[in-house]
């Protein structure tokens, strides 16, 4: 599944193409967690329509080849426990061999349980306690503007995360500066490690909040690699303004005993169920 | 002279005029933004503080104001890093630390960020504004952070050379500015070494090692003790982390016991940096001078550093106590 590059980005997949490659890499997330008996199935399931797009349908302008390239989009995973879905993603995009997924938290992996900018390449941020990636990606919207560079920045956020205080911070001041080469990307699946986020802390109405923040906002069914990728490929929403795209999932999409299940959020698939998921995501995985 | 008179003679020190350090630390900011592009600015609303009005007016394009956001402004730092600026995170240190301790710990020490903490008027420097304002808390915490090198200027000079330094260093720094006012301690021409204590004084009874503000009340005890017919060393210890892990050694090998003292809380800063050395590698007596396990009462900066002992005269006494120490 390693793509060959021209440079910088690449062929845009086609939708049906980008669910394969989603569904791949929710199969091979959830083998990283059966493996390492460790991991986030529920979430890595949810972001896994939004990764895909990102990362083959053209839309993040990176460089396996050139991982820290000046001039490459930055894409922050604030959801860092949802590392197996992005080390797959990376791992398909040729930032490093797909092998190296086998030793997802073996002792002394590069592959942490969540993700280490010094050991893997393609990985921008090091994060894991929630709330830290927003605020990274403002400053790094930031020093693009300060560059005067046309590099963009990309910032996926879970939907229980944002009851971190830092986020809308970070918030305020990305609408302060107008900073419209960055964008927010919501992986909404309602489901945080207890419980509802709506029995929890309620989230809604959130795009009315992210809009009070001043953020040009719309909403999308995260899912739809269609969708995803035609709302991904105008950007920004709204010149002069960040971007806040809400992406409706569901948490432990495409394997349907996890779907929207609490419990999933943590769930660690035996052997049987990886064999069902791996039925029902109809791919293999092949490292 | 007589003790006293050395004491309140400046003694040891380089000058008699006293300096706030911010000045030497804006005047090198604002230069090296003026020569290197990518130097940056990030402000909490700490402008007047941080001296950034300046700052502000000449380079308006590379500054950032999150406003009173500290978790933010570090992270916002992290990220200009990422895009290749390097990003001074100027605060108040009580507030740039404790509040945003998991940034400083995640997005830059264990992200090897290349982002440069000014601590602005740390320890007591904001006396009778009390404990939530003070920073003493602030070296037990961050000295703990691998990859993370944190300094404090002695004088002037020394500030203006960290400073200088810092652009040149890759990864992220902390860096604690004092306000309060103090004599110069180095010479002109004084070149800032990381992980290097400076020998300011030799002596073979008793080393007295200190750090920030603490510096030239060292130098003066020294004096003192001169006057009594005590030898005694002067380090200034101006890096926390890396520690001078050779001269603090030489030091406790060659004299008969070592005083630390620091504007800090005497666990776990400059003393416990000491004694956690020592005690593996050759045990000395010891005095650790710093705030006691208490928060400080209310008071002025200068009332409260006579109060605590952290004064040429509580060097000197601690000096003198632990040369009675017959072990």
């Amino acid at each position: 599944m390693t793509k060959s590059l021209n440079g910088v980005g690449m062929d845009q997949d086609s939708p049906g193409k980008l669910k394969q490659e989603a569904n791949w890499i929710r199969l091979s997330a959830m083998t990283m967690t059966h493996n390492a008996q460790l991991g986030h199935t529920g979430g890595d399931l949810s972001s896994a329509d939004i990764l895909a797009v990102l990362y083959f349908g053209g839309v993040l302008r990176v460089d396996p080849s050139q991982p820290n390239w000046p001039q490459r989009d930055r894409f922050v995973l604030s959801k860092g426990h949802c590392s197996g879905a992005f080390y797959s993603a990376l791992a398909a995009r040729g930032f490093f061999p797909p092998a190296q997924l086998k030793t997802h938290m073996e002792p002394l992996s590069m592959l942490n349980g969540h993700p280490d900018r010094n050991k893997l390449p393609g990985v921008e941020a090091n994060t894991g306690p929630l709330g830290h990636g927003l605020p990274i990606a403002v400053g790094a919207a930031l020093a693009a503007r300060m560059r005067k560079e046309s590099w963009r920045v990309f910032v996926l956020t879970g939907d229980g995360e944002l009851q971190e205080g830092s986020n809308w911070e970070a918030a305020m001041t990305a609408q302060h500066y107008g900073l419209d080469n960055l964008t927010v990307i919501v992986d909404r699946n309602r489901i945080q490690q207890g419980d509802f986020t709506e029995n929890t802390i309620r989230m809604e109405p959130l795009a009315a909040r992210w809009s009070a923040f001043g953020f040009a906002v719309d909403e999308v069914d995260g899912h739809d690699s269609a969708g995803l990728l035609d709302r991904f490929s105008h950007l920004p929403i709204q010149p002069g303004k960040p971007s806040c795209i809400i992406a409706n999932t569901v948490k432990g999409k495409g394997f349907s005993l996890a779907e929207n299940q609490p419990a999933w959020h943590h769930g660690v698939p035996d052997d049987e169920q990886l064999a069902a998921a791996a039925v029902e995501l109809g791919v293999e995985v092949g490292w | 002279m007589s003790a006293t008179e050395v004491l309140q003679s400046g003694a040891g020190c380089t000058s008699q005029q006293l300096f706030d350090c911010r000045d030497a630390y804006i005047r090198v900011l604002e230069e090296m933004a003026a020569d290197d592009p990518r130097v940056c600015a990030v402000a909490n609303d700490s402008v007047s503080s941080a001296k950034l009005k300046g700052f502000r007016a000449k380079f308006p394009d590379r500054f950032v104001n999150v406003g009173i956001a500290e978790q933010n402004m570090v992270g916002v730092g992290a990220g200009l890093a990422n895009g290749g600026m390097i990003p001074y995170v100027c605060a108040a240190a009580c507030f740039l630390t404790a509040r945003a301790m998991e940034q400083v710990k995640v997005d830059l020490a264990y992200s090897k960020s290349n982002v440069k903490l000014c601590g602005m008027s740390p320890g007591m420097a904001y006396g009778q504004l009390g404990s939530t304002h003070h920073s003493i808390e602030d070296l037990a915490w961050t000295r703990v952070l691998p990859d993370l090198a944190v300094v404090v200027p002695a004088d002037p000079l020394e500030t203006a050379a960290a400073m200088r330094y810092s652009r040149l260093h890759e990864g992220p720094m902390y860096l604690r500015i004092s306000r309060m006012p103090v004599p110069r301690v180095h010479g002109d021409g004084y070149e800032f070494k990381l992980g290097k204590a400076v020998l300011l004084r030799q002596g073979s009874d008793v080393t007295l090692m200190a750090t920030g503000v603490l510096v030239s009340r060292a130098l003066q005890a020294a004096f003192a003790l001169a006057a009594r017919g005590i030898s005694a060393r002067v380090l200034n210890v101006s890096t926390i982390k890396p520690l001078d892990e050779e001269a603090i050694l030489d030091a406790a090998r060659a004299t008969r016991g070592i005083v630390t003292a620091e504007e800090a809380f005497a666990r776990g800063g400059l003393g416990g940096a000491v004694a956690e050395l020592l005690v593996q590698k050759h045990p000395v007596p010891m005095r650790i001078l710093g705030v006691p396990d208490s928060f400080p009462p209310t008071g002025s900066a200068e009332f409260l550093m006579e109060h605590l002992g952290l004064s040429a005269a509580g060097i000197e006494n601690a000096a003198l106590d632990l040369l009675k120490d017959k072990r």
